[in-house]
């Protein structure tokens, strides 16, 4: 109801929702392409944007693994790209930490949060909820011009003399509050500190979008237990987000000051370079609490809306609903509820409280049991289901896999007592690539193989689908499962080179064979982003209204829907979004009444 | 040369794969979209169980390669390390079987319920005692592992023993140093303003304070004595760096402003580490694990644990750093040029009452 009216006012004023879309050919190239306020176009912006990100981001691991896996060999070729930064062909330690920065701010941040959640939640909010565009489209524009603006204060920080931001994608201060430090905690750390303010900024409009767009704009009928379970997990995520990150925000802004203003929020008792700094009384754990804060949620917001497509994408290969709806729901609500007071386990080390450290023991382990129900609920989602191989499905299936693999280290992770010896190790790296780096890029895969049909009205391609599910398989194992092995023997991560270290060198042969195996795995991506392009323009037409069999709201649209999305009424909604196999039927869509002698659930 | 046509192959791939992806859709179509879709089902699903299979010999191969890599073959070489061993291998068993059961399902079940013409997908929503169960069963895991997690954590983030030797560790970019207290067992108080490299003062000791005139100070090389549990006092001077201590089990930050404290009962002398591990070159590194700048990978330090005889009389050979600060003060110095000597006193003893 709500939204009708918001359309009128917005778009046409008074006719009749019908032709809404008609009234729209006067759109020039720059209100359709650039500053749409279309919730679709604007899902392609963000996506597009995350897959330029993700292609720098991937370039930038494959360079340090050349140092990794190579580390007495030049490469003549990086001085060409890289000039002083790899004088004779070998990268400067200091700005092997500038890749390594990058790399985890712009997969975590860029990509998996804006890539993710800002092309998902826009393309399938209103769709699946049944409106005809966000709550506010204005807003939401601004929110992508806010992560535009962030991109490119974040790229220009590339091409500055002094390099990027060095200090991890965590920054800890001292090391990022003080330029004497090191050469990236210059101009570099300003600009990553102000990308980072705009990028939050872009995650409140849009955050704030998608909540009220869920709660307010559902169709006749939607009530919020019928909604598919991409819709709760992107309101969980938007929930958490919102909540979670003013908080770094707060964190940047006080180290902005720390570094420009004299304040001494995080600096005390520092000597630097035989240099004395003034500053006292500071703390720089206070810093770790507001990011881990953060830092924290941050990878449930993450992980979340993988979650929501793996399981709409799984329900509807395998034909049947999904398994325990209510207990979805459930679990991803406790995992939402949880991640906010678990931040403290990143910090055992820290010299945190003992006492108060096993509260956060407590609380993170205990986030394993909703994961766990989640697990479970999927595997009896696959039990006795009549399943269909699309390229979504099998990377929803990895999905599933890697939660797995990553889920279980974690709980090692968050046994203090274990932490001690496995933190800042490979043993983290691996833990949190496989459950939230390559388990969130399988989601946004399995979103994008399953969703593309309705983005473009087009397929990409299957077989080049299927080669680049296999590879990535297989290598992201390839490339991580060792890495516990290292991990366990104590090798450091964030480390440039370990050749001097008698305690580490012996695993010279597994770092050289992991960056092999992640070269060709950026290879496979690239695949995909030429299968990707190539399929917008050139791909097999989709000529059925709904080619997956699916119930939900969005297939009920045209092929290629307009602004507006329906072009007639909204469609009234009677069911949930499961009714797979039901009474002897492939599927009923949610727009269908329920029957007199239909069966209860 | 070489690059370019290394740049050649990898486009040639790239194109090679494109043109059988083309065809193999034109195929596709041709015999028609429901056919060729069972069949690369077929296909997919036979790769699934295929990589359950190759994926746990893989994952069997790999433990064989590495194993022997890791730590654990050697044992902890603290006594307190040992509980976190235990730890360890509590919950590689607990995860293991947990593993093993939802990867084989996971897999197994795509396989098996794979599509068929045959069957119908059931039709099941939920089922109350199912997902009890499986909410259940983890919590009561989980607690086990917490309260096990728990006991040993208490253990050993408690006070370090009465008897402990107390030596102070001070992280900077890139290096480790030592403090040792001395025959009063008291280590002298600093003031990070009196830090002054220049004049032998590169911790900041306060002299004013009498206990810090027989504190002794070295730079990268720890000494410590087997059995007998060591407390490190951790500083950093700088930004934060990590006692990183892997053959002990151990780690703690080290952060500007905020002393942190470790404590662990060393097991086995380095000589006998040279033999346990069989590796002549072995050596107790500390490695920092906190990204601490540009020299992070190379901030190292060693620890020699040895007999206490052997300890003695290395600290009977350290001068107090008092002394070296100070020399005309040392009551066992030789002949010292005097102009030199009244200079480097004066300033020091000014700085400090300051
Ligand atoms: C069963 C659930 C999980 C538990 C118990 C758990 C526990 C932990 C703990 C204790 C750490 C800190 C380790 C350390 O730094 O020493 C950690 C690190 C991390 N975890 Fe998890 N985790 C779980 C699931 C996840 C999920 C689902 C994600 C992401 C989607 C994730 C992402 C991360 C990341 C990114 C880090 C490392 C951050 C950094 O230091 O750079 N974890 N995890
Ligand atoms: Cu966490
Ligand atoms: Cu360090």
């Amino acid at each position: 109801m709500s939204n009708e009216a918001i359309l009128h006012d917005h778009q046409t004023g008074t006719h009749d929702l019908g032709h809404a879309h008609e009234h729209h050919h006067h759109e020039t190239f720059i209100t359709k392409y650039v500053f749409s306020q279309d919730h679709k176009m604007i899902a392609k912006q963000f996506l597009i944007t995350g897959m330029v990100w993700a292609i720098i981001g991937g370039l930038f691991s494959v360079i340090f693994r050349l140092q990794l896996g190579y580390p007495e060999s030049t490469f003549p070729w990086l001085e060409d790209f890289l000039g002083h930064w790899a004088k004779g062909g070998k990268l400067d330690p200091e700005f092997y930490y500038s890749l390594v920065t990058m790399h985890g701010t712009v997969l975590v941040f860029f990509v998996l949060t804006a890539g993710l959640s800002g092309t998902f939640s826009n393309f399938l909010i209103p769709l699946q909820v049944g409106a005809r565009d966000m709550a506010s489209p204005f807003l939401n524009m601004l929110s992508y011009w806010f992560f535009f603006t962030a991109s490119v204060v974040m790229m220009a920080s590339l091409f500055v003399q002094t390099g990027p931001a060095s200090g991890g994608w965590t920054i800890y201060p001292p090391l990022s509050a003080l330029g004497e430090a090191s050469e990236g905690s210059k101009i570099g750390m300003d600009l990553w500190l102000i990308s980072m303010s705009l990028f939050i900024i872009n995650a409140l409009l849009g955050g704030l979008n998608y909540i009220t767009t869920v709660l307010n704009m559902r169709t006749k009928g939607m009530s919020m237990t019928r909604m598919p379970l991409t819709m709760w997990a992107f309101f969980f995520t938007a929930i958490l987000g919102v909540l979670s990150f003013p908080v770094l925000l707060s964190g940047s802004i006080l180290l902005l000051f720390d570094r420009n203003l004299g304040t001494s929020f995080y600096l005390s008792d520092i000597v630097i370079n035989g240099k004395i700094l003034p500053n006292e009384g500071g703390s720089p754990i206070l810093f770790q609490h507001l990011f881990w804060f953060l830092g924290h949620p941050e990878v449930y917001i993450i992980i979340l809306p993988a979650m929501g497509i793996a399981s709409e994408v799984m329900s509807i290969n395998s034909r049947k609903p999904i398994f325990g709806y209510m207990a979805m729901v459930g679990s991803l609500f406790a995992i939402t509820a949880l991640a906010f007071v678990v931040w403290a386990h990143h910090m055992f080390v820290t010299g945190l409280n003992p006492f108060l450290g096993s509260f956060f023991v407590l609380l993170t382990l205990l986030i394993a049991v909703p994961s766990a129900i989640k697990v479970f609920n999927w595997l009896t989602t696959l039990w006795r289901g009549n399943i269909r191989f699309s390229p979504g499905m099998l990377f929803a299936i990895g999905f599933v896999s890697l939660f797995i693999s990553g889920g279980l280290t974690g709980v090692f992770l968050g046994n203090s007592a274990l932490d001690i010896h496995l933190h800042d190790t490979y043993f983290i790296i691996a833990h949190f690539h496989i459950v939230m780096g390559v388990a969130g890029m399988f989601g946004m895969f399995a979103g994008l193989y399953h969703w593309f049909p309705k983005m473009y009205g087009r397929y990409l391609n299957n077989t080049l689908a299927y080669i680049h599910f296999w590879v990535t398989m297989v290598g992201s194992y390839l490339i991580f499962w060792p890495m516990h092995y290292e991990g366990l023997a104590g090798m450091p991560r964030r480390y440039y080179d370990f050749t001097n270290w008698e305690s580490f060198k012996m695993f010279a042969g597994l770092n050289q064979f992991i960056s092999f195996v992640s070269i060709i795995v950026f290879a496979a991506q690239l695949l995909f982003v030429f299968n990707f392009f190539y399929s917008i323009f050139k791909g097999r037409k989709v000529t059925t209204l709904n080619p997956w069999g699916a119930a939900s709201l969005e297939w009920s649209t045209p092929i290629r829907p307009g602004h507006g999305n329906w072009p007639g009424e909204i469609p009234e909604v009677h069911r949930w979004a499961y009714d797979y196999g039901k009474d002897g039927r492939d599927f009923i869509p949610q727009t269908e009444p329920v029957g007199e002698d239909e069966s209860k659930h | 040369m070489n690059d370019f046509f290394l740049i050649a192959i990898v486009v040639m791939v790239f194109l090679l794969i494109f043109q059988i992806a083309k065809a193999s859709e034109y195929v596709s179509v041709l015999k028609g979209e429901e056919k060729s879709r069972k069949q690369t089902n077929r296909i997919n699903g036979f790769f699934l169980i295929a990589f359950l299979i190759f994926g746990l010999i893989g994952a069997w191969w790999c433990n064989h390669l590495y194993y022997g890599k890791t730590l654990f073959p050697q044992g902890s070489a603290s006594l307190e390390g040992e509980n976190i061993d235990t730890m360890l291998w509590i919950s590689i068993a607990v995860c293991g079987v947990v593993f093993l059961i939802t990867q084989v399902l996971l897999f197994w079940f795509s396989f098996k319920y794979q599509e068929s013409d045959t069957r119908k997908a059931f039709y099941f929503t939920h089922n109350n005692k199912l997902e009890l169960l499986w909410t259940g069963v983890p919590a009561i895991v989980l607690t086990v592992l917490v309260v096990f997690g728990l006991k040993y954590w208490f253990k050993f983030t408690g006070d370090a023993p009465k008897d402990s030797q107390v030596i102070e560790i001070t992280g900077h970019q890139f290096d480790w140093e030592f403090r040792y207290p001395g025959k009063d067992g008291v280590l002298g108080k600093k003031n990070y303003k009196l830090t002054d490299a220049a004049n032998r003062n590169p911790l900041g000791v306060d002299w004013a304070d009498d206990a810090s005139h027989d504190d002794i100070h070295v730079g990268h090389i720890m000494h410590a004595v087997v059995g007998k549990p060591i407390k490190l006092v951790i500083n950093s001077q700088d930004v934060i760096h990590d006692v990183g201590l892997p053959h002990f089990r151990m780690k703690m930050d080290a952060v500007p402003g905020i002393p942190t404290t470790l404590w662990f009962t060393p097991k086995w002398t380095t000589e006998e580490m040279k033999v346990r591990t069989g590796n002549t070159n072995f050596v107790y590194e500390i490695s920092c694990d906190q990204i601490c700048g540009k020299g992070h990978f190379s901030m190292k330090g060693i620890i020699i644990i040895e007999s206490q005889q052997e300890f003695d009389k290395w600290i009977a050979g350290e001068k107090p750093e008092y002394y070296k600060a100070f020399p005309d003060r040392d009551p066992n110095r030789g002949p010292v040029p005097k102009t030199d000597s009244t200079s480097t006193a004066v300033k020091p003893v000014a700085m400090a009452t300051k």
